[in-house]
């Protein structure tokens, strides 16, 4: 039978951007899900309803592997909605898509020789690497309520007030916090390692810089309700008073 | 045109009714035309703390239905002539509270009342979220207790996104009600602190209300605690209160303290 179709009606798609985790697992893949066991337990529900991108760039893995990988994060309640930097042949359709930036990801890596067609190319001039993105800043003079999320790919964010307990800040850049931080931070979420967190009372649920993660526990009790600053160092958060 | 009041709270139990009873006795004294609204649909009490369970004849689901005229809902006190109250339904939910009806209710109420107080549902519910849409000042209250000041918070966040006023721009003015206040268990470290609760919600502070068996006892004679003993601790606090609201400087005093005895006369107002 075939059905007429009377109302044409377009099918809206938009284009959206999304902030997301990307966890980057590493071999053995057995000791890392430990770990991630570890750090579950002790924030309980961090992943709940989060979007989560697989990163796969630095490992070698097997399709099999892979969805062994993807099944066991699925029993911890990660849900994995796209994975980053896979080769093609190792991704099927049982497995979630690909997120490339619209870029193919090939088993191959053929660096492309170009014609002479971008005149930039001829006269490598010492310019400043990539017109850095406007890295804006985000001044924000409320308190974070609890309960509420606060959103910032780019750049520093600025509190002036307080972020409360079940309040989440995520920034690309440092976060700065003019008031008690008792929620959670999360500083160079963008792979930005320099970035950092000022506040004026330390009491945070967890903090985290570039991926790496403190919570509440792991936090020196002699340094609660101080004024401090976080930073990485190699892979270690270091956490200090300042002033 | 009359101002919107909400009494809000995350947390059930802790004296939103008590407190909306009281404020609005506490500005009717005055001579102003005040209504208090129970928007606790499915639950109602502030007829039974006003003292009128046995008049409700139409509540305000009938009135947002169509069923009754605003006028035939409205039950005048028998005490104070200016103070009315518009009940709410035992017997129905809150689906039956619409956006629109309530938005027609809380227009009509606004041009014949200086004040109309909303009594709020606890919670972040559609309830809760309703009463405050229309609101231009809210009220929350809380206990001196981590979990109430938690929910406050959150509520406090809603307030700033989810009413009317937060989507033209503007910011709701909010109010802290800190209610049941015991100073001597606030000085053991059984209680939070006023400074603590004012610390962490970092909103203007409307009042503190001692834990008082008065309040109790004017609750079941069915008798808002500003009308039943205007003398005592907690009716004295409410009419401070409620001057407060009317844009009185007054410095709020912490109960317990004793009063020029010390000096210490606290001007609280947090940023």
């Amino acid at each position: 039978m075939n059905d007429v179709l009377t109302q044409p009606r377009p099918i809206r798609l938009k284009g959206r951007s999304f902030l997301a985790l990307a966890l980057s697992p590493e071999m053995p893949v057995d000791d890392w899900l430990v770990q991630l066991d570890n750090l579950a337990a002790r924030s309980a529900g961090f992943f709940l309803r989060k979007p989560i991108v697989l990163d796969l760039s630095s490992l070698d893995i097997g399709q099999d592997e892979l969805r062994d990988l993807v099944a066991k994060l699925a029993t911890r309640k990660v849900r994995i909605m796209g994975i980053e930097g896979a080769k093609a042949s190792l991704l099927a359709p049982d497995l979630p898509p690909a997120l490339t930036d619209g870029k193919g990801t090939s088993d191959v890596e053929i660096t492309a020789v170009e014609e002479s067609s971008a005149p930039a190319a001829a006269n490598p001039a010492p310019t400043v690497s990539a017109p850095s993105r406007s890295s804006s800043s985000l001044i924000v003079s409320q308190p974070v309520r609890s309960g509420q999320s606060l959103h910032h790919a780019e750049g520093d964010v600025t509190i002036v007030g307080s972020v409360a307990s079940g309040s989440e800040v995520v920034a690309g850049g440092s976060i700065h916090v003019y008031g008690a931080l008792r929620g959670r931070a999360m500083a160079g979420t963008m792979g930005n390692s320099t970035a950092r967190i000022f506040c004026r009372k330390l009491e945070a649920e967890l903090i985290a810089i570039d991926g790496f993660y403190l919570t509440a526990e792991d936090l020196e009790p002699s340094l609660r309700g101080k004024a401090v600053q976080i930073w990485l160092e190699g892979e270690t958060i270091k956490v200090a008073a300042v002033i | 045109m009359g101002k919107v009041i909400v009494v809000t709270s995350g947390k059930g139990g802790v004296g939103k009714t008590t407190s909306t009873a009281a404020l609005g006795a506490a500005l009717a004294q005055n001579g102003a035309k005040v209504v208090v609204v129970d928007f606790d649909v499915g639950l109602r009490n502030l007829d039974l703390v006003m003292g009128a369970e046995r008049r409700v004849v139409y509540d305000l689901v009938n009135v947002i239905q169509g069923e009754a005229k605003l006028t035939q809902a409205l039950i005048r006190d028998k005490r104070v002539e200016t103070l009315f109250l518009l009940p709410a339904s035992q017997t129905r939910d809150k689906d039956n509270l619409t956006p629109e009806g309530v938005e027609k209710v809380i227009t009509a109420l606004k041009n014949a009342f200086d004040w109309v107080i909303c009594d709020s549902p606890a919670g972040i519910e559609r309830g809760a979220t309703l009463a405050m849409r229309h609101a231009d000042v809210a009220i929350v209250v809380t206990n001196p207790e981590v979990s109430s000041v938690r929910d406050s918070d959150r509520i406090i966040g809603l307030l700033d996104s989810k009413t009317l006023k937060a989507e033209n721009g503007e910011t709701m003015e909010k109010h802290l009600l800190l209610t049941r206040y015991d100073s001597a268990r606030a000085e053991r470290g059984d209680m939070l602190k006023v400074d603590d609760v004012l610390e962490i919600l970092s909103i203007p502070l409307l009042g503190i209300i001692p834990e008082s068996m008065d309040v109790l006892r004017a609750s079941n004679v069915g008798s808002p605690v500003t009308l039943a003993d205007g003398r005592s601790a907690p009716a004295i606090a409410y009419f401070e209160a409620a001057r407060r609201l009317n844009g009185e400087a007054l410095p709020v005093v912490i109960p317990g303290d004793k009063r020029g005895l010390f000096g210490k006369l606290f001007g609280r107002r947090a940023a």
